[in-house]
């Protein structure tokens, strides 16, 4: 179901699961730096004994740097160097920790708190094999090939590895990275696998199957077959072969391709490309390296993506319509049954296109440029004054080339000659960004024109965006209007349980004061900015407002009071979704959104039969 | 750095090979942005470029790669030698049309270019040490995750990308030269939306998607493999089609000023903007002289309707009034327009 897509909960046959950690250290050793490298999710301290275990493995050469998450870019991709610019009076570059991992292995813990543009340019700097750098009168190229394990310690819905260097890393472990080790070649296996990987050829049907693949999983990404072909090859040479197998391309399909899948393949009759051979995707265990197990449960999909592919060797089980309710109430089915329908992380999706752009998206809030706290990003030119504190190293390092001149110089007029001679040009300042909370507040409406049966889909997708709410750490609030009124239920907080109880109890019918409703969510917007959170405001509405600001009925009045209130919404620079709860996309709901400068969303449309199957069941039981 | 992929070799991905090439025979209809699923050969479009394209001829000596028949808009040095040479004939080099890849985490001083430390220090002279924008001029500037770019950064990319100079005023250093560019972005647009600045200010905008024919998908892969096993063979193999390519850029530039738009074709296609209610002329303009760009390259003496249905999409999509309902809806609306100006396909 896709309200669960298990990530790393359901425990697989932990024999499996550590065979298949032991394939993919079997694969990295050999051709890690052809394929990126390989994220560890883990919470425990497995990670630290698969690399261990990796060590010993590796040819001699290959040496292990670390590089923490907070380190700086100069450290990472290089820069000036400080004391040998004072020195020799000319800018000197300075190799970063990637360049000297030149040809050995990068390890990365806790990615999830490395910046998100900081692991762009890991990504590329793993497509170029070169680590660029511009900065600080500093031009240069180091080589930097590197394979690179980045262990991920985010909590289990959210990826801490950002997406483009994810896409840049062929292997995946979710959840359990314990391995077998008696299943691990040793050093001497893998040191003649390198040496014969890249002459192991692979015949047609291998490229016709990987690319069968990927269309039928819905992989977009270029790279992952790629990288599967490597994969296999990479088996192939373990095995000392010098053809590529099928077994080979399913358990590569299975280390790379099954963990990027974004759908189901299509069943069976419907299959566009059949699979280089019969039970492709699965095959049973054999006698290799390590034996091949079957594809794990796959990591969290990203948004845009559905179901997660089969976790066992059967066919996938086409069977997603839900399973028929035996009691509870309608409220409840209906609420499950908008979940299912609503994508998941569906509110993360929205709201990083509601946030503005350049900032990080999708994890826990976003951030804001801040001159005093937060986490430091690179320096600024700049004067020092109350707020803005100067950046000591870095108005050094800008200084630093100048000395000789500058005491020349100073000699030649008959100035003395300091020590040091920092100048005004030099001053660096500090610069943070803060990780700004989000405050959601709901705004629902609970009058009578929108029915019965959408205000309980209304209060299911509210529901289905709390429990991500809850994930991100966000406040939430919840305002309701009906009536003449809207009223706040529930000032910001993070207790989901309140916020799920009160809305379950929310009442419907009435009128629709949407103005009242623009008005009050301005004021809590406001407030929950001048809180020091980033607020988003969430409307669920038809938007077919009939009680004017005065609480008189009468649409043309109410409308107008409505585009009044929008346009001070607008003004107030807030962000917003409209979801759109009217049965089929309603006109006026998209005006409102315009007027608002919210971005649009019709609430989904629930799969027909399953809510009228929810609805008829309801009524009988009853 | 590997030799690059080779551009023909590219499966695929016509609308941003279109798009390139378009910018590449007139390099006014503005930067190309470039949106779309990540791995599916964005950035390597970008970087066939430099192998691709036909040397250009540039004043030799010059820092900027100034074009030696472009009086009046060289760099204050070539104006300035070129006063002392006969009949302001410049020495004339062949070079690469340069490619820059802007990397993200550059400082504003090596984008935009600084004090020359070092003959600061050994001479005592105020020189100017050129930036990333001067080694781009009259080439490409590629900023990939074009999205995740600091934001003064991209502010100070656009000004530049419009006005085709680049003044500086820093460290005591007074200078301006001519950065003329093809600003070309790529990004995800899961990363966050682009400001909507920053988006009409690309001339053209393509969405670029893996395919879904499993046949396409075989020969990415076949032919990635290919290139990474033996590159240079690889290469060998793949030159005679990009030297078509080059001929035909060469013969498109020829054209371009001879090709003729006739009244009919121009109306309908102010006709499409107007239905489709884009801001201001610029959407006009640059489906003229992409349509135009387009014909020279077909070798065509006129602009068809047939061109112009080619480049509405691209001139187009990211111009139409924010839709807040989504992003792939414009392509949508662009195509549907199509329709009822010109006729069902």
């Amino acid at each position: 179901m896709v309200a669960a897509p298990a990530t790393g909960t359901a425990p697989v046959d932990s024999s499996i699961s550590r065979a298949r950690a032991a394939a993919a250290m079997s694969v990295f050793a050999v051709v890690g730096d052809r394929i990126g490298g390989i994220v560890l999710r883990d919470t425990s301290a497995g990670a630290q004994e698969w690399i261990a275990a990796l060590r010993l493995r590796l040819p001699a050469a290959m040496r292990i740097f670390r590089l923490p998450a907070s380190a700086t870019d100069d450290r990472i991709f290089g820069g000036l160097d400080l004391a040998a610019t004072i020195a020799t009076g000319k800018p000197v570059a300075e190799r970063g920790v990637l360049a000297d991992a030149d040809g050995g292995v990068v390890v990365i813990p806790l990615v999830e708190r490395m910046p998100v543009a900081t692991q762009a340019r890991l990504g590329a700097v793993i497509d170029t094999g070169t680590a660029q750098v511009l900065r600080d009168g500093v031009n240069a190229q180091f080589d930097a090939r590197f394979a690179l394990i980045v262990i991920d310690e985010s909590d289990e819905e959210m990826w801490g590895v950002a997406a483009p260097l994810r896409d840049r890393l062929a292997l995946v472990l979710d959840g359990d990275v314990r391995l077998d080790e008696s299943l691990l070649p040793t050093a001497a296996v893998v040191a003649r696998a390198r040496a014969r990987v890249a002459d192991v050829s692979a015949d047609d049907e291998v490229f016709r199957g990987l690319g069968g693949l990927c269309v039928a999983f819905g992989i977009a990404s270029d790279r992952a077959a790629r990288y599967a072909l490597w994969t296999a090859r990479a088996l192939a040479a373990l095995d000392a072969r010098d053809d590529v197998e099928e077994d080979d391309v399913a358990l590569a399909v299975q280390l790379v391709l099954a963990p990027r899948a974004t759908r189901m393949p299509p069943p069976e009759d419907e299959k566009t490309a059949p699979p280089p051979a019969d039970g492709e995707p699965a095959p049973p265990p054999e006698d290799g390296e390590a034996a091949p197990p079957p594809p794990p449960p796959p990591p969290a999909a990203t948004h845009e993506a559905e179901p997660p592919p089969p976790a066992d060797d059967t066919p996938p089980p086409h069977e997603s319509q839900p399973e028929p309710p035996n009691d509870g109430q309608l409220e409840d089915r209906l609420i499950d049954a908008v979940s299912a329908a609503l994508p998941p992380e569906l509110l993360a999706a929205l709201l990083a296109r509601a946030q503005r752009p350049s900032q990080e998206m999708g994890r826990a809030g976003a951030e804001k440029e801040s001159w005093t706290r937060g986490r430091q990003v690179a320096a600024r030119r700049g004067k020092p004054d109350g707020v803005r504190r100067l950046h000591v190293l870095e108005t050094l390092r800008t200084a630093a080339p100048w000395q000789r001149a500058r005491a020349r110089v100073r000699a030649e007029q008959g100035q003395p000659v300091r020590s040091l001679i920092v100048e005004r040009d030099d001053f660096r300042i500090r610069r943070y960004v803060e990780r700004a909370g989000t405050s959601v507040i709901f705004v629902v409406d609970a009058s009578g024109s929108a029915a019965a049966q959408r205000l309980g889909e209304a209060k299911g997708a509210v529901e289905a965006l709390l429990a991500e709410s809850y994930a991100r750490r966000d406040r939430v609030s919840l305002i309701a209007f009906r009536g003449t009124t809207a009223d706040v239920l529930l000032p910001p907080t993070r207790a989901l349980a309140r916020a799920r109880k009160l809305l379950a109890s929310l009442p419907g019918g009435g009128g629709t004061p949407l103005a009242a409703a623009i008005d009050a969510s301005i004021t809590a917007g406001v407030s929950a900015r001048r809180a020091g959170t980033l607020p988003v405001i969430v409307f669920l509405t038809d938007g077919r407002a009939n009680v004017a600001r005065d609480g008189k009925g009468g649409r043309a009045e109410s409308m107008r009071d409505v585009l009044d209130a929008a346009t001070t919404f607008r003004a107030s620079d807030l962000s917003a979704v409209l979801i759109d709860t009217s049965p089929r996309p309603e006109p006026m709901a998209r005006k409102v959104a315009e007027a608002l400068g919210a971005r649009y969303v019709p609430l989904p449309v629930v799969d027909a039969r399953s809510i009228a199957g929810a609805i008829a069941l309801a009524r009988e039981t009853r | 750095m590997r030799v690059a992929f080779p551009f023909s070799a590219i499966v695929g991905q016509e609308q941003m090979k279109l798009a390139l090439l378009i910018a590449t025979v007139d390099p006014s209809v503005g930067g190309v942005l470039v949106l779309g699923d990540r791995g599916t050969g964005k950035s390597t479009v970008v970087r066939a470029l430099p192998a691709l394209l036909p040397m250009m001829k540039a004043v030799e000596g010059c820092r900027y790669g100034c074009d030696p028949s472009a009086n009046g808009t060289r760099c204050d040095e070539c104006q300035a030698r070129a006063l002392h040479v006969a009949r302001g004939r410049l020495p004339v080099t062949d070079k690469r049309v340069p490619v820059v890849d802007l990397p993200l985490g550059a400082t504003e001083d090596r984008v935009v270019g600084a004090l020359d430390i070092e003959k600061a220090l050994r001479n005592g002279e105020k020189a100017f040490e050129p930036g990333l924008l001067a080694r781009a001029h009259r080439g490409f500037l590629y900023v990939d995750e074009v999205n995740l770019l600091e934001d003064h950064l991209v502010d100070l990319l656009l000004d530049v990308a419009q006005t085709g100079e680049n003044v500086v005023e820093r460290d005591g250093v007074s200078i301006r030269h001519p950065a003329r560019f093809v600003l070309v972005g790529s990004g995800n647009p899961e990363e966050g939306d682009l400001r909507p600045q920053l988006l009409d200010r690309f001339g053209l905008s393509v969405e670029v998607r893996s395919s879904d024919e499993v046949a396409m998908r075989v020969e990415v892969i076949r032919r990635r493999d290919a290139y990474e096993r033996d590159s240079a063979a690889f290469l060998a193999h793949w030159e005679p089609a990009d030297e078509a390519v080059r001929a035909r850029i060469l013969a498109a530039r020829k054209k371009l000023p001879t090709v003729h738009v006739p009244d009919a074709v121009l109306h309908r296609a102010v006709q499409l903007c107007v239905d489709l209610g884009t801001d201001g002329v610029r959407g006009e303009l640059t489906v003229l002289r992409a349509a135009r760009a387009a014909a020279a390259l077909d070798g065509a003496k006129m602009v068809t309707d047939a061109h112009v249905q080619q480049v509405a999409p691209m001139a187009l999509r990211h111009r139409l009034r924010r839709n807040v309902l989504d992003d792939g809806g414009s392509g949508t609306r662009v195509a549907r327009a199509i329709t009822a100006v010109y006729g069902p396909v």
